[in-house]
């Protein structure tokens, strides 16, 4: 299906203080592709992923998601078909319960009572927490807080899935749950970490941001294997490849 | 009382408020509404009134009870926010020594009357109020406001701070242990620097209102916040009003303590 | 300070309530005609801020006992009144119910009082005229200080007239005035300070914020001052109103107080009631000639008892105390019951 195609071209951003964000920024992700975005602190991935769903507007440059550009018009139509998961499940789970939370995405679509009941069920149950829909999220563990936030999000059925940081703050165990959990999505996801242990886990494809642009794109197994490449964008190589001296 | 304790009181209430048992089954509406009928009768009452206030412990009594709610807890808790009207009441005894009567060769004043009217008021009320949320949870109180015809935008207010207000309490610890942790015993508590940290933690909510605005517009979002209904208003619902209304108005119109005590009082 | 319910009477309780949810009906169709969606959620975040903000509390100078922020006048002044009363609003029936702060009934006075004051009256006729869009910092505090006091001695002088209008205290005016206004000057200087020291802090760090927030409430320049009276005097009429309504059908509250406050009392009638109630508590005591009311000895001590408490109805006679005990042993015998009941399911 072509609709599931993320493009990025020649996207520069500057933030209103001034700040050069993205400069030139090219890549293309096709549907059902896995692909992780890594880079340094700063080196962009979050203002990059902030423009696949239209919040920020690229200064100039086009997003093409599927087949439409992002504009102001297109906007809400986009949002339905990226998922974007945050970095922090507090901030991304903002109703008094899990059942609300994860609800709140299909009621704005406008969807009758019966199809967001049976969308919040089908959601949870794909991240194992239909038992919590009750709670309220600070009765939550952090694990089970992130596994939420990917349900809420899920609840809404996106073509394309982008996650901030979607390992942080999890114990070792919950993170190993996430990973066979983003395993099972046949969605295209977009991953942006510095878990590089993570992406290549569950990344075929990675790219690497660096200054604002994309410095490397290609095979996971191959780029994160490179170690000088690596270090000179003060990334280092995944802990599976290290060596303990 | 530290803000510690307060944090760790806020939390058990709120997770008492999610047990499952008769009382917190009971649909929020009808709590809400017996309870502000249940405030407004007790207040009701006349300056000198004590005695007809007593059967009216009966109903925070079963609350406590059939909601499994610890009675210790509570009690410290209507003692802790006791001292305003404690502080008001006190002048009474002092201000009206008028002898109202005499018990058992014991005379005793109005003020004391009165005062001790003002003490069981606000034991009932305060208990009534806390043993609403005890046994609601806030988004049920919420959405039963909102039923009731509060307007949404202020139930989505209430709604967001309560979500909020464990994540930003924390935040908010976070920042005073780091104080507490440099300020190396001379209890750095000044002004200043409290208004600096108050000023810190005004700046990441405001970063943070942004990041949940981004979440919510990433969901949807148009201006309206939609929930489900998700309650019905049931049998038991209805029977628990109408004996909540039967038990005020029997004891609020009728001298039934007393008579209660003169057949008492006949008999032996 | 929280107006508590107890020392609310139910005519008070009724009219604060009413003269609340009043502005805040206003408040929330104002707001949602022009509000920016932006504003939904910082507005209930920054709920949850003025809760966490007070978590932080710190020594007054002097006096070695510690405050901490009130909230209404750094809300008023960073989302204009109206979405500043609906915050105040939430965090105060928050603190209702989790704090058990006041009471439900006594809601109602504590958001007038809270934030009524600060966000209709004091922001737009005191702090706006005097900071007129500066933001020399010498003037924020200036403002700000100025305006605490003021909202804070309009709450306090509140909780004074709430408190003897319920007539359930017999402090009289100038004592109850002398003991509060002083009080609340000091919380005033103090909440001026911090909110000052807040708002300076903020436009040093982050200057561009304030003018975001101020641009996206869009009301909070845009409400006339005219406006504003309008709406007082028209609440005012209709608070007074009220007030009178229940003057006339609910005698025992407020003409109880009215007596106290002016110092005058018309207690021929109350005699007259108190005469009545003697004469049953005599004619029950008859035959207990051992207990309670029955003065010992003569009809003259009954003679003083008469006149030394007037407005005092029954309710504490001995059958009274008789029931009151029986009624609260079979209390505590229901709620051990059930308990136990419980016990042995469990």
């Amino acid at each position: 299906m072509s609709h599931h195609i993320v493009e990025f071209k020649d996207v520069f951003f500057r933030y209103p203080d001034g700040t050069e964000a993205l400069k030139g920024v090219n890549f293309r992700i096709t549907h059902g592709e896995s692909v992780g975005v890594v880079g340094a602190n700063g080196a962009g991935k979050s203002t990059l992923l902030q423009h696949m769903n239209g919040y920020l507007m690229p200064t100039s440059g086009k997003v093409i998601i599927g087949d439409l550009a992002i504009t102001g018009k297109t906007r809400r139509e986009i949002r339905k078909k990226v998922g974007i998961v945050f970095q922090n499940p507090d901030d991304q789970l903002f109703m008094p319960t899990v059942f609300d939370d994860v609800a709140f995405g299909p009621l704005n679509l406008g969807m009758d009572e019966a199809t967001v009941r049976e969308r919040v069920r089908k959601a949870l149950g794909m991240v194992n927490s239909l038992d919590l829909q009750d709670k309220p999220p600070h009765h939550l563990s952090c694990g089970q807080k992130s596994a939420v936030a990917i349900a809420s999000v899920m609840a809404m059925e996106p073509d394309i899935l982008a996650m901030d940081e979607p390992g942080a703050n999890l114990d070792p165990r919950s993170r190993r749950s996430l990973i066979m959990l983003l395993k099972t999505f046949k969605h295209s996801k977009i991953i942006a970490s510095h878990d590089l242990d993570l992406i290549l886990d569950v990344c075929e494809r990675c790219i690497v941001i660096g200054g604002g642009a994309v410095v490397a794109d290609g095979p996971s197994a191959e780029i994160l294997s490179n170690k000088g490449f690596l270090e000179e964008n003060n990334l280092e190589l995944p802990l599976s490849f290290q060596v303990r001296s | 009382m530290t803000f510690d304790t307060l944090y760790f009181d806020i939390g058990r209430l709120d997770r008492l408020s999610y047990r499952d048992t008769f009382v917190h089954r009971l649909d929020p509406r009808a709590k809400v509404i017996a309870t502000m009928l249940f405030l407004f009768t007790v207040i009701s009452f006349p300056k000198y009134e004590v005695i007809a206030l007593t059967p009216f412990f009966l109903y925070p009594v079963l609350l406590l009870t059939v909601g499994e709610i610890p009675v210790r807890f509570m009690i410290r808790k209507i003692i802790v926010v006791s001292p305003f009207a404690v502080f008001i009441g006190i002048f009474n005894p002092i201000l009206d020594t008028r002898t109202a009567a005499v018990i058992f060769g014991v005379a005793l004043s109005a003020g004391w009357i009165s005062f001790l009217s003002i003490l069981m008021k606000f034991a009932l009320t305060i208990s009534a109020a806390l043993l609403l949320i005890a046994t609601t949870s806030f988004p049920g109180v919420c959405h039963a406001l909102r039923r009731l015809g509060f307007p949404a935008l202020f139930v989505s207010q209430l709604l967001f701070l309560y979500r909020y207000l464990f994540v930003l309490m924390e935040e908010a610890m976070r920042v005073i242990r780091a104080r507490e942790m440099r300020s190396f015993g001379t209890r750095n508590t000044g002004i200043k620097v409290s208004v600096r940290l108050i000023g810190i933690l005004f700046l990441r909510t405001v970063d943070r209102a942004e990041r949940i605005y981004y979440a919510m517009l990433s969901r949807g979002f148009q201006g309206d916040i939609p929930t489900l209904k998700r309650s019905h208003i049931a049998l038991s619902d209805l029977l628990f009003l109408a004996v909540m209304i039967a038990y005020l108005g029997a004891f609020r119109f009728f001298p039934i303590t007393e008579e209660i005590g003169r057949v008492a009082l006949e008999l032996f | 300070m929280h107006m508590a319910d107890a020392l609310l009477s139910p005519a008070v309780g009724t009219t604060l309530w009413a003269g609340t949810v009043a502005v805040g009906g206003y408040a929330s169709k104002k707001l949602k005609e022009r509000i920016d969606d932006r504003m939904i959620p910082l507005m209930g975040v920054l709920g949850a801020f003025i809760f966490a903000a007070q978590m932080i509390n710190f020594t007054i100078p002097g006096t070695g006992s510690s405050g901490h922020l009130g909230g209404g006048m750094i809300l008023a002044i960073i989302l204009g009144p109206q979405a500043a009363f609906l915050v105040m609003a939430s965090v105060l029936t928050v603190q209702a119910l989790f704090f058990a702060d006041g009471g439900l009934l006594a809601l109602g006075c504590n958001i007038w009082n809270m934030g009524f004051y600060p966000c209709f009256l004091v922001y737009p006729l005191i702090y706006k005229p005097l900071i007129r869009d500066s933001q020399n910092s010498g003037r924020i505090v200036a403002a700000s200080l100025v305006s605490a006091i003021a909202a804070l001695q309009l709450g306090a002088f509140s909780v004074v007239m709430e408190t003897l209008l319920s007539g359930n205290s017999e402090l009289p005016f100038g004592a109850f005035v002398l003991l509060m206004q002083p009080i609340h000057l000091a919380i005033g200087v103090i909440e001026g300070f911090v909110t000052a020291g807040v708002i300076n802090y903020v436009q040093s760090a982050r200057p561009e914020l304030l003018g975001n927030i101020a641009a996206v409430s869009s009301l909070g320049a845009g409400i006339s001052l005219r406006k504003v009276m309008i709406t007082f005097v028209v609440l005012a009429v209709i608070m007074g109103g009220a007030l009178s309504w229940f003057a006339s059908t609910h005698p025992d509250g407020l003409e109880w107080s009215i007596e106290k406050v002016t110092g005058k009392g018309e207690l021929r009638e109350a005699e007259r009631g108190i005469a009545r109630v003697l004469k049953g508590i005599q004619e029950k005591t008859a035959f207990l000639p051992d207990y309670g009311f029955k003065p010992e000895g003569n009809d003259l001590k009954k003679a003083e008892a008469a006149s030394a408490w007037p407005g005092i109805k029954a309710g504490t006679s001995v059958s009274g105390i008789v029931g009151a005990v029986i009624v609260l042993g079979m209390i505590v015998l229901i709620g051990m019951g059930i308990r136990s009941f419980r016990g042995r399911d469990a």
